[in-house]
C-alpha cells in the first residue's frame, strides 16, 4: 500500500542551502575553479569520464566540484546529463595503434620494438607524502628526448608466429547497453561495454578474485599504452569521415596461457580493456575479467568463480544502478515498515500465548 | 577541419575574433557520438562511451556552406569553425590559411612535439650487468 | 547532397521545435481538432505542416519512410541532413511520410506488438484538403464527437479493431496538422 503524503518542501530548500554552504567551505580559502579541478585532479575527472560514459574533461570537472568530491555522485551527475544529449552520431572505431602514446610498457618483451615507454606513472615513486606539495610552486620542466615513431602492436609478434589466437576483424555492429536493455547472454562487445563503464573498485576486486584463483586468470600484460587518439565520424552531407576530435584513452592488452582445447591447439589467449582517460587500474582490470567471461567460446570449464558468472559481473558492474538500488531503502517506507511492525507484534504475541 | 574541431576555442577566437557574415543552416547544436573501439585493438567493434560535440552548418552571402563538428560543448567554437569551412571555399582561403590555420597548425605541432618529446625521456634503456653462461 | 536540402529548417530550434511537439501533442490528444504550425520552409511535395513533424519526430534513431513522390532526392537530403533518420523500406518505418495513395497499402506499416505495442509506424499524410467535415469520430479526448475530413474510413475501421495495436496517423495540409491516433473510433456521417 501506498500513502501519499507531503511536505518537508522548507526542510528540503533549508538543505540545499547549507548543502551549497558546505561544499563552498571555509569561505577565507580560495574556491576551486573547474579548471584546476580538470588540471590538477585529472584522474579523478578520467574516472568519472569513464564511468560517467562522456569524454568531456570540463563537464567531468565541474561535476566532481558539485559532488563535492564524490566521484559516484558525480557519475551520476554525468549520467543524467548525458540522457539530455542528442544523440548525432557513432564513431568509426578509433585507431589505437594509431595512438600518440605517451606511455608504452610490456610485461612480456625488454627489448620490443618502440621500447618501453614509462610516461607520467606512479610505478617508480616512493609512496611517502610529499611535504614538498604542501607549498605552492611549480614543477620543474620535464626532460625531453627526441620523439620516437610510431609503436607497433605487442601481440602483433605473437600473431606473426600464430601463438595467439586470432582477433577477427569486422564491421559489425555493435549492441549498445545505452539503447537497448541488456540481455543475457551478451556478446563480447556489450560485455566490453557494460566493463568499460563498470566501477573501478568492482572490476578491480574481480579481477583480483581470478588472480587469486576464482577462475584462474594470471596473465601478463602484452601490452599498456596510454595516449591520444583521433576520433573520425562519417558525415552525411558530407559524404565522407571527418576528424572530429581527440581522446586519451588506456589500452590494455592481457596475454593468457591456454593449453587447448577439443578445438583449438595450445596458444596464447587474448582479454581487452580500453577506458577513457590515464585510467590504468581499470584498463588491466578489465582486460582479466574480459578474458574470464570468455571461458565459454573458449571451451574452458565453469568453475563457477564469480568472474566468470556474467550475471553476476555484468549485472553488478554499474554504480550508479548499485546505488540507486541501495541507496533507495534510506527513503520513506513507513507503511512497509508498519506492517512489519504489525507483524512481529503478533508472532510475539502468538508466542507468549502458546507459552501460557 | 579536424585542425579547427581540435583547436582550443579561446585561441580560434583570438585568431578570428570578428565572424563574417552569414546564415545558419543548423544549429549549432550540442550532442553527444558513440565513440567505437574495436576488441583486442583490431577485431569487431564495440561502444566505448560517449563523447560531447557541437555541429554547426552555415551558408555564405556568396553561397558558399560551410560544416564544423567539434568536441565540446562550445557553440561559438562550431559556429566560427563552420564559418571558416565555408571561407575556405572562396577566394578568402590565402588569407584564412594564412592568419588562422598555420597558426593553429604551428601551435598543435609543437605541443605534440613537446609531449611525445617528454614521453621519449622515458624511454628505458636497459644494460645487461651479467650473463648466465660461461 | 542538394543546395535546398540544408535550408528551410529550424532557426531556433529549442523554442520551435517545444511549439511543434506542444501542437503535435494536442493534435494526437484532442483527435480532430486542427493545429497550426509555422516557422520551417522544406522541400516540395513534403508540407510545412509534414516539415514540422519531421524535425520534432524524427532522429538517428528512427527508421522513416517516404513513399511514393516523397521518395524525390530534394525530401532525402532534407531529411537526412536535418534528423539524420535512417531511410528504410515500409515495413520497418517508424514514421512515414506521403500521400495517402502513396501509403496505400496500409497493412505493411508496423502495428507494435502486445509486449511492445509502442513500436508502430506513425503515419504522417499529405491531404489536399483538411476540414471539420465528413467521418465521425469519437473515442478518447473527444468530448462528445468530431468530425475531419479523411482519405478512406475502412482502414480507420481496421485499424481501431487491432486496439491497443495498430497505427497512428497525422494528417497534414499546408501548414495546418490533425491527429488520429489508433485509439479513436471512425464511423460514418
Amino acid at each position: 500500500m501506498y500513502v501519499a503524503v507531503k511536505g518537508g518542501e522548507r526542510a528540503i530548500d533549508n538543505a540545499h542551502a547549507f548543502l551549497a554552504e558546505e561544499r563552498r567551505g571555509d569561505p577565507a580559502v580560495p574556491d576551486l575553479s573547474v579548471a584546476q579541478i580538470r588540471e590538477q585532479m585529472a584522474l579523478a575527472v578520467n574516472r568519472v569520464m569513464t564511468e560517467g560514459s562522456l569524454y568531456d574533461p570540463d563537464l567531468a570537472a565541474l561535476a566532481i566540484k558539485q559532488a563535492r568530491g564524490d566521484l559516484i555522485e558525480a557519475i551520476f551527475l554525468i549520467r543524467a546529463y548525458r540522457t539530455t544529449l542528442p544523440r548525432l552520431g557513432y564513431s568509426t572505431p578509433v585507431d589505437t595503434g594509431k595512438m600518440a602514446t605517451t606511455r608504452r610498457i610490456s610485461a612480456t618483451y625488454k627489448d620490443l620494438p618502440g621500447g618501453q615507454i614509462l610516461g607520467p606513472t606512479f610505478d617508480y615513486t616512493h609512496r611517502l607524502i610529499d611535504f614538498a606539495l604542501a607549498a605552492e610552486g611549480d614543477a620543474p620542466p620535464a626532460p625531453q628526448a627526441s620523439p620516437l615513431g610510431d609503436v607497433p602492436r605487442v601481440t602483433g609478434f605473437l600473431d606473426r608466429e600464430g601463438l595467439i589466437e586470432e582477433e577477427p576483424a569486422s564491421d559489425a555492429t555493435p549492441g549498445d547497453l545505452t539503447r537497448e536493455p541488456m540481455e543475457l547472454p551478451a556478446d563480447r562487445a556489450l560485455r566490453l561495454q557494460a566493463l568499460t563503464r563498470g566501477d573501478e573498485g568492482f572490476i578491480l576486486s574481480l579481477a583480483y578474485s581470478s588472480q587469486r584463483g576464482f577462475g584462474r586468470t594470471h596473465p601478463f600484460v602484452g601490452e599498456l599504452r596510454i595516449g591520444e587518439v583521433a576520433v573520425e565520424m562519417d558525415i552525411s552531407e558530407l559524404g565522407v569521415a571527418i576528424e572530429i576530435g581527440e581522446i586519451t584513452v588506456t589500452e590494455c592488452e592481457t596475454v593468457n596461457q591456454f593449453t587447448g582445447s577439443k578445438t583449438q591447439p595450445p596458444q596464447f589467449t587474448r582479454g581487452y580493456g580500453l577506458v577513457f582517460g590515464q585510467t590504468e587500474r581499470k584498463a588491466i582490470s578489465m582486460s582479466l575479467v574480459d578474458r574470464a567471461l570468455r571461458w565459454k567460446e573458449l571451451g574452458e570449464d565453469d568453475t563457477g568463480a564469480p568472474v566468470q558468472d556474467q550475471e553476476f559481473v555484468l549485472m553488478h558492474a554499474d554504480n550508479i544502478q548499485a546505488t540507486g538500488f541501495l541507496e533507495h531503502i534510506k527513503l520513506p517506507h513507513y507503511v512497509d515498515f508498519q506492517s512489519e511492525l504489525e507483524l512481529v507484534r503478533r508472532l510475539r504475541a502468538g508466542m507468549t500465548e502458546a507459552a501460557e | 577541419m579536424g585542425l579547427l574541431a581540435r583547436a582550443p576555442a579561446d585561441r580560434l577566437a583570438a585568431l578570428y575574433p570578428h565572424i563574417s557574415e552569414h546564415a545558419v543552416l543548423r544549429g549549432p547544436e550540442t550532442g553527444a557520438v558513440m565513440v567505437r573501439g574495436r576488441q583486442g585493438g583490431t577485431g569487431a567493434p564495440f561502444n566505448l562511451g560517449e563523447m560531447t560535440l557541437t555541429r554547426c552548418s552555415v551558408r555564405l552571402p556568396c553561397g558558399k556552406d560551410g560544416h564544423a563538428y567539434v568536441q565540446g560543448r562550445n557553440k561559438d567554437h562550431a559556429r566560427r569553425a563552420a564559418v571558416l569551412d565555408a571561407l575556405l571555399q572562396t577566394e578568402a582561403i590565402g588569407e584564412v590559411t594564412a592568419r588562422v590555420l598555420a597558426p593553429l597548425a604551428e601551435a598543435e605541432s609543437a605541443q605534440r612535439t613537446a609531449r611525445a618529446s617528454k614521453a621519449a625521456a622515458t624511454k628505458v634503456e636497459f644494460f645487461t650487468m651479467v650473463r648466465g653462461e660461461d | 547532397m542538394t543546395p535546398d536540402a540544408m535550408t528551410g529548417g529550424f532557426a531556433d530550434a529549442p523554442v520551435q521545435s517545444a511549439c511543434g511537439f506542444r501542437a503535435i501533442l494536442r493534435a494526437l490528444s484532442q483527435p480532430g481538432e486542427i493545429v497550426a504550425v509555422a516557422g520551417v520552409r522544406p522541400p516540395a511535395p513534403l508540407s510545412a505542416a509534414a516539415g514540422t513533424a519531421a524535425l520534432v519526430l524524427l532522429d538517428g534513431t528512427t527508421p522513416v519512410h517516404l513513399a511514393g513522390p516523397h521518395a524525390c532526392q530534394s525530401v532525402r537530403d532534407w531529411i537526412t541532413f536535418h534528423t539524420g533518420a535512417p531511410l528504410v523500406e515500409a515495413e520497418h518505418a517508424m514514421f512515414a511520410f506521403g500521400s495517402w495513395d502513396a501509403l496505400l497499402p496500409v497493412a505493411r506499416f508496423a502495428i507494435g506488438t502486445p509486449e511492445y505495442p509502442d513500436r508502430a509506424a506513425t503515419l504522417i499524410v499529405e491531404m489536399d484538403r483538411l476540414d471539420s467535415d465528413g467521418a465521425v469520430l469519437r473515442g478518447p479526448g473527444i468530448e462528445t464527437t468530431a468530425r475531419l475530413s479523411l482519405p478512406e474510413l475502412q482502414a480507420f475501421k481496421v485499424n481501431r479493431a487491432l486496439f491497443p495495436l495498430g497505427f497512428d496517423t497525422l494528417l497534414a495540409c499546408g501548414d495546418r496538422l490533425a491527429g488520429l491516433p489508433r485509439s479513436t473510433i471512425v464511423e460514418d456521417v
